[in-house]
């Protein structure tokens, strides 16, 4: 990383006391992001993304227990009191998250949830919150913006909702927007469109942006920089060229050979990744893909790989047995 | 297969005339009726009515007359009167109790339900604790301290509803503070106020006043019976509980004493609760698709 960074996480631990016992939900995670850059954060269910992302906004589930350090633009939000770290979320910091049918209040109409965003932290009078309005529902591509505002989320579809959360995510132009799965909960023909909006937003504004996805198509072609994470921890960051040329972590290779090609012959059965992810309860003692790694032998069953730098300090993954180079090109 | 068409037809109609009257008469008539005795109630002074006080003692149980509509009480008083501002008191009674319970349970439930906690121990075991508490001797020892008296009787009985509103408001809460559009409006840098009263509230906001419209109902029962009893509003005063407790006396020779009262009751009783099970119907769906 040469530009400044914005967000850099240094070393952070989620735990979740659970009643099966302690849950590690985030492992030890450092990641870092520069202004206007995107990160990908890619991984299956249930393997810390989203708790990453609530980790980075300080809005863990109450019980949650976190240590390490997440400086953005300079500070500490670990350190900082709630009411400063409250005017910098929305106003610095903004999400969009994975169901915009939850995460759009039912009872208020879309123009009232916009409005008070805006005048809660740009304190704007009224009428100028509501022409702000209109334009940002207009720049994420809504038609008819005027009568929109004054519609409830349910007379809106699922990709409109979307586009309304983005709006609001941006209605005060934050350094850096977290999309948590953005697309997960939409038709395929409008992830796309989300995505590209998105893309051009960032541009337009110069935000940086973590990009939570599953699927590491979607990261692909728009991601800077990815990470991937396996039962809490990142097993391999890379730029993304980098990544696809000379993918190292035997995950991110079954990750993207689990994914659909286009130019397969029909009824090409997809190699899915055979077994489940470990407990998160019950860590293992060796390497946690072990179980599931066709490569796993020896010491992945008793030692935890560190994070190894391939080619250069850009390129870290956490394997004993990493994929020689080139050989990411046959997945 | 014929009948088998034939019974999808039939679903088909009857499905599309359920949604092109989706509050159905009976609702409507509710309503009337409802308006109806608010009017009335609203409008006794104006009215041309006999005093409801006046003892006549030439005319004690007098039949049904065209000087007096519905007749006279035990004590020669006109029963239409009586009726009407028997009205005026269940009515006050009925609806501003429940908004006691109302304010009171509902702040205390979405608090609770919200920041949960020891807070929301502590006040789910005080309404425990005040729902174990004999409601009639609670009626009877305020009655007996601080007098018979229709403030003192709202007191009692929108303090006894508190728990159930509580109830309500906190479950709504427990809920909708899962919801994802509560985590987004934390990242978007609200307060815990604004959270409450302006994301939470107007969502917690239709069951409760479904849940109020039932409590009315509740009330107006419930005053009633205290009435009833004696515990109600002083004697002078008629309310449609005391007016049934005095007919009881005469309830041989004249049954229509008690019963006239009773009837004004219970049709406004079940008007309450069919608005307020109406009004339940149509915003629940609504709560589970969002």
């Amino acid at each position: 990383m040469t530009e400044n960074t914005l967000l850099s996480v240094e070393d952070i631990t989620v735990d979740l006391p659970t009643p099966r016992g302690n849950l590690r939900a985030v492992d030890h995670v450092d990641l870092k992001i520069g202004a206007g850059r995107t990160l990908g954060v890619v991984g299956e269910s249930g393997c810390g993304k989203t708790m990453l992302s609530r980790a980075i906004l300080q809005l863990l589930p109450k019980k949650a227990k976190l240590s390490g350090r997440v400086m953005f633009d300079g500070k500490d939000l670990l350190q900082l009191s709630p009411e400063k770290l409250r005017k910098l979320r929305g106003r610095s910091l903004a999400v969009v998250f994975q169901d915009p049918m939850t995460s759009l209040n039912p009872v208020l109409t879309i123009g009232t949830q916009l409005i008070e965003t805006l005048q809660e932290h740009l304190e704007l009078d009224l009428a100028t919150a509501t022409r702000r309005s209109v334009e940002l529902l207009a720049a994420v591509g809504i038609p008819a913006p005027e009568q929109r505002v004054m519609q409830y989320p349910h007379q809106l579809s699922g990709g409109m909702r979307q586009r309304v959360a983005i709006a609001i995510a941006l209605s005060c132009e934050p350094k850096l927007l977290i999309a948590d799965e953005p697309t997960t909960a939409l038709d395929v023909t409008i992830q796309a469109q989300i995505l590209d909006l998105l893309a051009r937003e960032q541009r337009r504004r110069h935000m940086a942006m973590i990009l939570i996805t599953h699927d590491l198509g979607v990261v692909a072609g728009r991601a800077d920089e990815v990470a991937v994470m396996y039962a809490g921890r990142v097993v391999e960051r890379a730029p993304t060229p980098a990544l696809f040329k000379k993918m190292r972590m035997p995950y991110t290779e079954a990750l993207l050979a689990a994914l659909p090609k286009i130019d397969a012959a029909p009824h090409t059965p997809l190699p899915a990744i055979s077994g489940r992810p470990p407990d998160p309860t019950r860590p293992l003692k060796g390497c946690s893909f072990s179980p599931r790694c066709r490569y796993a032998a020896g010491r992945c069953h008793t030692e935890k790989p560190g994070l190894a730098e391939a080619e250069s300090g850009e390129h870290v993954y956490a394997c004993f047995h990493p994929i020689a180079a080139g050989a990411g090109a046959r997945a | 297969m014929a009948t088998l068409e034939l019974s999808i037809d039939q679903d088909v109609v009857e499905a599309s005339e359920r949604r092109g009257r989706r509050l159905g008469l009976l609702f409507w008539i509710a309503i009337s009726w409802v308006i109806f005795v608010f009017a009335v109630a609203i409008f006794a002074d104006v009215l041309p009515l006999p005093s409801p006080t006046d003892m006549d003692m030439l005319e004690k149980r007098a039949p049904f007359s065209f000087v007096h509509w519905l007749g006279t009480d035990g004590l020669g008083r006109d029963e239409l009167s009586r009726v009407i501002y028997g009205a005026r008191i269940s009515l006050v009674v009925g609806i501003c109790a429940p908004i006691i319970g109302l304010t009171l349970g509902g702040a205390l439930g979405m608090l609770a339900g919200y920041f949960r906690g020891r807070f929301e121990s502590l006040v789910v075991g005080s309404m425990d604790v005040l729902l174990a508490f004999p409601p009639l001797i609670l009626a009877l020892a305020v009655t007996a301290y601080l007098g018979q008296s229709i403030p003192n009787l709202t007191f009692v009985l929108g303090l006894l509803s508190v728990p159930a509103f509580m109830r309500v408001a906190r479950a709504a809460t427990l809920t909708l503070a899962r919801r994802e559009f509560v985590i987004a409006a934390q990242a978007l840098g609200a307060t815990h106020a604004r959270i409450l009263l302006r994301e939470l509230l107007p969502n917690v906001m239709l069951p409760l006043f479904a849940f109020f419209l039932l409590g009315v109902a509740v009330i107006i029962v419930v005053e009633g019976a205290l009435s009833f009893l004696g515990l109600g509003v002083p004697p002078p005063i008629s309310s449609w509980g005391s007016m049934i407790g005095e007919g009881r006396q005469s309830l041989e020779m004249a049954p229509r004493l008690a019963f006239i009262p009773a009837i004004a009751m219970f049709l406004t009783v079940l008007s309450f609760n069919l608005v307020g099970d109406t009004l339940r119907a149509l915003t629940d769906p609504r709560q589970g698709a969002l």
